[in-house]
């Protein structure tokens, strides 16, 4: 079954923006699945839609099923949302917050306190369940905003930039939860700047530019459409200029440090076989980005202004 | 979501917004006791004496209902309409609109939660008002009912003022250019009885008129107006202000792109 499906969907703001151009986009049940894109391209306002924040030009979309035109409030109610923005009431204890929302989706009050004690235990903020929104560190905003998101048990949790401003060792550990609740069969759609985070979590990726999807496959796939990589390599020898590859673009650095470019029809053999003829010996190399963001920027890169 | 579900929802909403009321109470009840001691004061003892009798009550009897209700419009439409607005700047309202909550129950959670602060208003000014003057009930049912409609209708006018404001100018020029000149001019310290004709005329173009004599009615048992129209204009104003706010969020007018 399909955890959400778009078909032709199209929004133009009243100022004339068109923020999306006919998406068609396919999440099976279960799915992690990746949407990126630059800013602008669209992700926010997609999933606005999807949520009901925003509202559709034309065009359908379907969750589990259920079309946001005919069953709005049954489609909503699969749907859990970390939107990209702090969107919780400072003045209102975490444990409200939290308990609030689960009322908003027809849970009882006993039902959201056993519930609420499981998710904040989860996303480690228990202890601040007495503590006021704006108590919180923006981490703990964040991670109180996905307990929030999973209070009614959502079957497709959307995440628009969830570990935004959250340092490297909370952000892994949201990374785990995230894997161990796809695991226990929540599909789960990402958006994210950190496309080392897209490529470590999610199967699928879509990516969304100028309001249409550019690119959706399976991450292998979509990375083996990778036609050339750029490796940092870190030479013993100090060098005035690049050396001369054939075939290969190299440029220099600075002293000890050259990029080569190499594409999938060429040989890292043949890049280490040739500056050891120069001379050169590596120390070291390393990709210049990880292979998503190279393609992420290849599709999306724009033409020079006129 | 079915019935019961949209009442869990509606009831979670209701308690949210009387939870706010009673925890800021500095702000949400003692304000409109300390004017309402003010109004008795002044107006009711060292001015109200020597005007006498109005309709046959003492002059500080005479006003007691139309402040109470003056304070209870004020405040439910207030309430209302700083809930919403907050919410609406602080985003926390996507809360609400990404929940599964149908667009009725929004706009009753909030009125009602109007209502609740309409009525604690009315029987703390009530209290107040004991202070300064006797009072009784001459028809309870009907002072009770006006009093809530009352609340509810002035709710949905905060309601509609907080989805269609973009600043927060939008939400105070109401209050003060429309419903204190109304409250004022709506019968809250006259009858109108004691206006010229013309006047009169321009008096029965007030809808608060008709809610604050009905609700002395209910109290003193005397009204400028016909109760059962008063009752009518009341449940009107509650219908058409209710499903003027269904079409505006059906919309997503203020509250969706």
């Amino acid at each position: 079954m399909l955890a959400l499906a778009v078909r032709n969907l199209v929004k133009t703001y009243p100022n004339g923006v068109q923020a999306l151009r006919g998406v068609d986009l396919e999440v099976p049940e279960g799915d992690f699945f990746a949407l990126l894109g630059p800013n602008g391209a669209g992700k926010t306002t997609l999933i606005g839609i999807v949520t009901s924040l925003v509202t559709k030009t034309s065009g359908t979309v379907e969750v589990f099923g259920s079309s946001i035109d005919t069953a709005l409030e049954q489609a909503k109610a699969h749907v859990g949302v970390v939107p990209q923005e702090i969107n919780i009431n400072y003045w209102d204890s975490v444990y409200n917050i939290v308990t609030t929302q689960a009322g908003f989706y027809g849970m009882t009050p006993r039902q959201a306190r056993e519930r609420a004690e499981a998710c904040l235990e989860q996303l480690q903020l228990w202890d601040r369940r007495r503590d006021s929104g704006r108590e919180l560190s923006g981490g703990m905003k964040r991670r109180l905003m996905i307990a929030r998101a999973l209070m009614h048990q959502p079957r497709l949790l959307i995440l628009d930039e969830p570990t935004a401003g959250v340092d490297i060792e909370i952000r892994r550990s949201m990374w785990e939860f995230l894997r161990e609740i796809n695991a226990a069969g929540t599909t789960i759609i990402l958006t994210t700047h950190y496309l080392e985070e897209a490529e470590n979590l999610c199967r699928h990726v879509a990516i969304i530019d100028h309001g249409q999807i550019v690119e959706r496959d399976d991450m292998a796939s979509v990375l083996r459409k990778l036609h050339a990589e750029t490796f940092v390599l870190n030479l013993r020898e100090a060098i005035s200029t690049a050396p001369v590859l054939s075939g290969y673009s190299v440029e220099r650095v600075h002293d000890h440090e050259i990029e080569v470019e190499v594409t999938k029809d060429q040989d890292l053999n043949e890049v280490f076989a040739g500056l050891s003829a120069a001379g050169l010996h590596v120390v070291s190399m390393r990709n210049k980005s990880n292979r998503l963001e190279e393609l992420f920027l290849r599709l999306t890169a724009r033409e020079p202004a006129e | 979501m079915n019935l019961r579900t949209q009442l869990v929802a509606l009831l979670t909403l209701l308690r949210k917004e009387y939870t706010r009321v009673f925890r800021i109470w500095v702000q949400t009840i003692v304000p409109p006791a300390m004017t309402t001691a003010l109004y008795f004061l002044i107006f009711g003892n060292l001015i109200g004496k020597r005007i006498g009798k109005m309709d046959g009550f003492d002059y500080a009897q005479f006003i007691a209902p139309g402040l109470i209700m003056m304070q209870v419009i004020t405040n439910a439409y207030g309430n209302v309409v700083s809930s919403f607005f907050a919410a609406k700047m602080q985003r926390h309202l996507e809360e609400m609109l990404v929940a599964p909550m149908a667009n009725w129950t929004i706009i009753l959670g909030h009125a009602f939660g109007g209502v609740v602060r309409g009525l604690a208003v009315a029987a703390t000014v009530t209290v107040v008002a004991l202070f300064f003057t006797d009072l009784h009930v001459a028809h309870p049912f009907i002072t009770l009912s006006v009093i809530v409609l009352t609340a509810f209708v002035f709710s949905l006018g905060g309601l509609i003022n907080a989805v269609i404001a973009k600043s927060f100018d939008d939400v105070s020029i109401i209050p003060s250019f429309v419903l204190a000149p109304l409250s004022y001019l709506g019968g809250v310290f006259y009858s109108i009885a004691l206006l010229p004709e013309f006047a009169q005329k321009i008096s029965l173009l007030n809808p608060i008129l008709y809610m604050v004599n009905a609700f002395r009615y209910g109290m003193l048992g005397v009204s400028d107006i016909d109760i059962g129209f008063a009752y009518a204009i009341i449940v009107a104003f509650a219908v058409g202000l209710f499903a003027f706010a269904m079409w505006l969020i059906r919309r997503g007018t203020g509250i969706r792109s």
